[in-house]
């Protein structure tokens, strides 16, 4: 797989806000019944950090969990380990109703790092970001201009935002242009 | 520009995160309907000014289907509740008929 | 004439000169000036051209309401048309050009219309421009061309950015004036996110210039404190320059921003606009102050009392030497005493009351001012500036009693609540008869989602006229907002504001009451579309009774102002005309935005590339560097050919086709939609969404599938593949991936939600490359890997995961050519370098990458249908032939009610067959069948129309597919389809498949 290259390979837009094309990273859907104490159990297993509430992602490094609807789960793992997880997860779920497919892929992964990152982000996406709203911990699906996107906080100055792989260009191309608009200062 | 609340991710979402669909709480007419029953299925909608039940998918959002009662008139939203199920719930009614007197689920539309 | 006056000036630095152009001609203003304060600073009154009589015009107002003094503004790339002057800020270097005049502001030919303004009524071009009907395209349309719009169309692509912005506060305030920042600072002490907006550049609104005393302390000094206030609090954004430009559902508000406007130079987007959603929307947005109707009132000079005053105050600006004030309120006594103590010349005011007292009219009293009580004005007289005026009694019919010599006259007709943003979304409004205005009636207001009010008005926009009301109801409405927020916190105190009493006013809506028709067609309403008092009364006489229809006959309000000087005055003359009252009348409808916004700040950051987005695939790159001819297919740009030098887009197609036939080709399908559906109950769910059986579909195999909607009609088809036991893979088309996504999670969520399946939409993990031609195993072996890709390993319609080269493959022997084909699925990720390495790998086959349009030829010859081309909505599977596809072991599926309906069963439904001219040319695009006889419309009968027509480079001639009456039982007739230009064409009914009838190529 040393050919595997990411959507936008590593694209930077340098600023007081970056904008930043993150590469690779393993991504797996898991759909199945998020109150099921196996499910959740290799969820946290994989990843190495608490189930998330619904809203929530729950990301250290390059693994994280995303709750991303009431029966999916968006788990992070580093690129190279997707097979292997997805190995465990149909072993361990064996039994049970359940869909999980490597989605790592068909997404992109674009960070948002900066003092004014949460404005970049509202200059965007209909979504309220004030701090006391939507901080490190919180995740929201919603758009970004006009296509889908999903986003979160790695910490105060730095959102990590995913998109599909197709529209990776356009959502690089909107983060540039309005971080490079500069700051608001609503919040 | 409304602003529904989904009932499965519990986001409150704006319109340009949903996708509408239509009235809600049709009975589906398979093989062996009559033609009446199957025209009723597929074309004849209720179009009332006042309460209505609609189907909303949070579509930028969890996917999800859910329904929403809602005056046409007003943009009054009663309640959001989840798609799986034959009519609203009790509380929904309950609002619904507080808020407009004489109205009963029985004479929805 | 106007001038600059010495020593005042509230918001200009006089230290500080501005350079600016005017029509060419170079001046100078101060930091702080308005575009019309300045040009009036260097005696430039006449300032534009009205609309139909190309009247001289000069400032009205000192604001927003302005609909006179519009400007073209800017040059090249940031040229802007319709620029109110009263709203623009000068800044060194500004370039301005008046408007709608020829050849020059001073003298315009097109003036001329005034002389035959008595033949140029209400409703002239309904009248004027219905008959000949020959004359509408050749002689009206030019005409109307030529003299429509006021300013030019920007002629160059605009240099400045945009955005937008989404905010989500608890309480909007719009208005920046005593009653905005009372509300904002009620609201922000009880800890609610407040957003508080004022359309200028400086915040006290009217308070600043008529100075009454607010807490103790002069207006200004208590908003400077509130300012400072309201700066520190951390849960308030204060933001000049934004404009509250509509009011809409659950508590959306659109606000414009007007970054750079003043300051072109700055870095940064020019316009930024807010879409904010507000859980309490308080709109203080103040008051307009009306116009009288008196013969004249458009003459430059004639302007409204209160701006006249804001200019001597605000920009140390006199509009005249000799200034006469006509009115009936007290407000404008305040402008005559500004103007006395600033030295100025006032000969009289002129008051239509019979009489009044006060403090004002003390005041001006005892500065030695002549007041006339019961006193109009019969007409004003001047050309491009005010002469003077003639006096007569208010109650006579305007025989002038004296004449007044003066070069401005100050006229005020009372006030009018900016309601707009109040009635946006549904707040009613009251007729408030003993202040004569609309205001807003709070027991309809706009109500938000949970069924309660979400906008409330505060301060002179709810009618309240003095500084004690006006702070006290602005306190209170951001107190509430604040509550109805949730935020419950008590504290602070109300403002305590005080101003001088004044007396009642008297409605006075034309000058003088009894003006005759000669006094009645100079007396404007619309100074901007040039509607008259005379002109309104026609369209009411005409029967134009519903305001609504009154004003699009008289195009009264439908200025860029949009009325909001002449609405109240024209539905006033429209109710005397109708002897009715003015509440029964009522007022057109308000709807945003309140002011004009850029057409940039609506797209924002949606231009050139990111105007929409393209969808790329991994092959995107190279396809764009190596020949791709895009064309669009949903938000994908897909390769139409790939063309090289020297060829023709057709050339490249034929050269394709070729290639793939007898060597090999490669399709980038990588768009096609993927859906994995798994679940214990998947097999049944997918019997239910496909016409045919996919349940029984052995692991490791293939099957085509059609889909129908619930009303029969063919949706998307597509490959199914088993993946195990419990897992199918459905291929969609390129256009439905997203939509057959959204359309089995619909089944799967609100239908037959006890069933157990998951669906992934997995397209884009995966780059799909079809491998297709004789020589496709060849190419694919040399590639190497641990895949058996032999016809015994892996037949046709089966599939296997493995190795290609290095790659992850999942291989599919599937063929949409009719050639031996195998679609490869490597990860996106792999995409780009697997596309190299079969380019590389197949260079001694003489591999070539073929585009959409040998895709569509191939399958053509193959007979192959196309959804979107065979299909169209109203098309079934009988239609095409593909009863085979109907399982008829299945008790139900989508669509399957539907094709018992009658139409359905039709025998005499088109269906499909293959077409062939007779003289081996190409059958237009969508032609018709011709056949005998005409319909009920006259028009001649039709059996039948072509859905794919192309060149068939495999066959050298023109091949066809159509849709016919009884088709398939007519084979070798001979049907005409007609062509554009007339004539007809003639077509052999055949078998659609052309090519390799037994398809044995595809199963080697």
């Amino acid at each position: 797989m040393s050919n595997a290259v990411s959507a936008l390979n590593g694209k930077v837009a340098p600023g007081e806000v970056t904008i930043r094309e993150d590469g690779l990273r393993g991504m797996i859907t898991l759909r199945a019944d998020l109150a099921d104490s196996k499910v959740k159990s290799v969820c946290t297993g994989l990843s190495g950090v608490d189930f998330p509430m619904p809203g929530h992602a729950n990301c250290v490094g390059d693994k994280g969990l995303c709750w991303m609807s009431p029966d999916e789960m968006l788990i992070l793992v580093p690129y190279a380990e997707v097979e292997a997880a997805l190995e465990l997860i149909n072993k361990n779920l064996k039994k049970k109703h359940f869909l999980a497919e490597n989605v790592s892929d068909a997404r992109a992964l674009i960070l948002v790092e900066g003092s004014y990152a949460r404005d970049v982000i509202a200059k965007l996406a209909p979504v309220d970001l004030h701090p006391d709203v939507f901080g490190p911990g919180d995740f929201r699906r919603s758009h970004l201009g006009q296509v889908a996107a999903a986003f979160w906080m790695r910490d105060a100055d730095t959102f990590e935002v995913i998109c599909f792989r197709s529209v990776a260009e356009y959502t690089f191309g909107l983060l540039e242009a309005s971080a490079q608009a500069g700051p608001v200062g609503h919040f | 520009m409304l602003i529904l609340h989904c009932p499965y991710c519990g986001v409150d979402a704006d319109e340009t995160d949903l996708h509408a669909g239509g009235q809600a709480h049709l009975k589906r007419e398979g093989p062996g309907s009559s033609d009446e029953d199957f025209e009723d299925y597929l074309f004849l909608r209720a179009n009332p000014k006042g309460v209505h039940f609609e189907r909303w998918r949070h579509v930028y959002g969890c996917g999800k289907w859910f329904h929403a009662a809602r005056c046409t008139a007003t943009l009054q939203v009663f309640g959001t509740y989840p798609a799986q199920t034959l009519e609203p719930p009790q509380d929904i009614k309950d609002k619904i008929a507080d808020a407009r007197p004489g109205w009963s689920w029985g004479d929805k539309e | 004439m106007s001038t600059r006056l010495a020593g005042k000036g509230r918001l200009i630095n006089k230290s500080r000169a501005v350079s600016f152009r005017f029509n060419g001609k170079n001046l100078s203003g101060f930091e702080g000036d308005t575009l019309a304060s300045a040009l009036l600073a260097n005696d430039q009154m006449l300032m534009g051209r009205s609309f139909k009589y190309h009247r001289p015009r000069g400032v009205v107002g000192a604001g927003a309401e302005e609909p006179n003094a519009l400007v073209n503004l800017g040059e090249g790339g940031q040229f802007e048309p319709n620029q109110r002057a009263t709203t623009t800020e000068i800044f060194d270097g500004l370039t301005a050009t008046s408007q709608n005049h020829w050849p020059s502001l001073e003298f315009d030919v097109g003036a001329i219309n005034t002389a035959f303004s008595r033949f140029l009524p209400a409703g002239f071009y309904y009248k004027m421009f219905m008959y000949p009907r020959a004359f509408w395209k050749h002689v009206y349309e030019p005409f109307i061309r030529q003299s429509a719009g006021l300013g030019k169309a920007p002629k160059d692509r605009d240099t400045s950015t945009y955005e937008h912005y989404h905010a989500h506060v608890d309480v909007l305030v719009v208005g920046g004036g005593i009653a905005g920042l009372a509300a904002a600072q009620a609201a922000g002490e009880r800890g609610a996110r407040v957003l508080l907006i004022e359309q200028g550049n400086s915040w006290g609104g009217r308070a600043m210039v008529d100075t009454p005393t607010i807490d103790g302390i002069a207006a200004e000094e208590w908003v400077n404190n509130t300012i400072q206030a309201l700066e520190n609090m951390q849960n308030v954004d204060l933001r000049l320059r934004c404009m509250g430009a509509g009011v809409y559902d659950h508590g959306y508000v659109l606000a414009y921003e007007r970054l750079t406007d003043h300051a072109p130079k700055d870095e940064g987007p020019r316009h930024r606009l807010w879409r904010v959603r507000a859980k309490q929307v308080v709109t203080a947005t103040g008051a307009i102050e009306r116009p009288l109707s008196f013969a004249g009132n458009d003459i430059p000079g004639v302007v409204l009392s209160a701006a006249v005053r804001d200019y001597a105050v605000n920009y140390g600006v006199s509009l005249g030497d000799r200034t006469v004030v006509v009115t009936n309120n007290d407000d404008a006594y305040r402008t005559a005493i500004t103007l006395k103590q600033a030295g100025l010349d006032i000969p009289a005011i002129i008051d239509a009351r019979p009489t009044a007292q006060g403090p004002l009219i003390d005041a001006a009293r005892a500065l030695d001012i002549r007041i006339e009580f019961g006193k109009g004005i019969a007409k004003v007289k001047g050309g491009k500036r005010v002469k003077s005026v003639g006096i007569c009694a208010q109650a006579g019919e305007g025989a002038v009693l004296e004449e007044i010599e003066c070069d401005c006259v100050a006229m005020s007709g009372g006030w009018s609540p900016v309601v707009h943003l109040w009635s946006h979304c549904g707040g009613k409004l009251v007729w408030d008869a003993e202040q004569v205005m609309f205001r807003p009636d709070h027991e309809n207001p706009p109500l938000g989602a949970d069924g309660a009010a979400f906008v409330a008005t505060a301060g002179v926009a709810n009618g309240h006229l003095f500084t004690a009301e006006v702070v006290a109801d602005g306190w209170a409405a951001g107190r509430s907002a604040a509550k109805a927020a949730g935020h419950v916190k008590r504290g602070g105190q109300a403002p305590i504001g005080e101003d001088a009493e004044e007396g009642p006013i008297s409605s006075v809506w034309l000058m003088p009451q009894g003006a005759k028709h000669a006094l009645r067609s100079k007396a404007w309403l619309d100074f901007q579309n040039d509607v008259k008092v005379s002109d309104v009364q026609l369209a009411a006489r005409e029967g134009f009774e519903s305001v609504e229809h009154a004003k699009r006959y008289t195009t009264l309000g439908m200025a860029t102002d949009q009325g909001k000087l002449s609405n109240i005055n024209g539905l006033a003359i429209l109710s005397q005309s109708l002897n009715d009252e003015i509440p029964n009348v009522g007022t057109t409808t308000f709807r945003p935005p309140y002011t004009p916004i850029s057409m940039g700040a609506i797209t924002g950051v949606a231009r050139d590339a990111l105007f929409q987005p393209i969808r790329k695939t991994p092959v995107s790159d190279w396809a764009n560097a190596n020949g791709a001819d895009n064309e669009p297919v949903g938000q994908w740009r897909r390769p139409y050919a790939y063309v090289r030098g020297g060829e023709t887009v057709h050339d490249a197609v034929n050269r394709e086709v070729r290639n793939a036939r007898e060597n090999v080709g490669l399709l980038d399908a990588s768009t096609l939609g993927k859906l994995v559906v798994k679940g214990p109950d998947a097999g049944k769910f997918l019997d239910l969404m496909y016409t045919n059986m996919m349940s029984t579909l052995p692991v490791g195999k293939c099957r085509y599938g059609l889909m129908c909607s619930e009303n029969g009609f063919l949706m998307d088809d597509g490959v199914v593949v088993r993946m195990d036991d419990n897992t199918w893979l459905c291929h969609t088309t390129t256009g439905g991936a997203e939509r057959i996504h959204a359309h089995m999670e619909d089944w799967l969520q609100c239908e037959w939600w006890d069933m157990q399946v998951y669906v992934a939409n997995v397209t884009e993990q995966y780059a799909q490359i079809a491998v297709v031609g004789p020589k496709a195993r060849k190419l694919l072996r040399k590639l190497g890997g641990d895949m058996d890709l032999s016809a015994e390993a892996l037949p046709f319609m089966q599939w296997k995961a493995g190795k290609i080269g290095a790659f992850d493959a999942r291989v599919f022997r599937i063929s949409f050519s009719g050639e031996l084909s195998y679609e490869v699925a490597v990860p996106a990720g792999q995409g780009a370098a697997f596309w190299d390495a079969l380019l590389e790998a197949g260079e001694e086959y003489g591999v070539m990458p073929y585009g959409t349009e040998a895709l569509h030829i191939m399958r053509a010859e193959k007979g192959f249908i196309m959804i979107g081309d065979e299909t169209d909505g109203t098309v079934i599977p009988q239609d095409l032939n593909l009863q085979w596809a109907l399982s008829k072991k299945k008790e139900d599926y989508i669509g399957k009610r539907a094709h018992t309906r009658s139409h359905m069963a039709d025998p005499n439904r088109w269906k499909l067959v293959g077409l062939e001219t007779l003289d081996g040319s190409v059958l237009p695009d969508g032609a018709y069948a011709i056949a005998d006889g005409t319909n009920d419309n006259g028009q001649g009968n039709t059996q039948g129309r072509v859905t794919s027509t192309y060149y068939s480079p495999t066959l050298d001639k023109g091949i066809a597919m159509g849709l016919v009456h009884k088709g398939p039982d007519r084979m070798g007739e001979v049907i005409e389809f007609n062509k554009v230009d007339g004539t007809t064409i003639a077509a052999k009914i055949v078998d659609p498949v052309f090519y390799d009838k037994e398809g044995e190529k595809q199963d080697v």
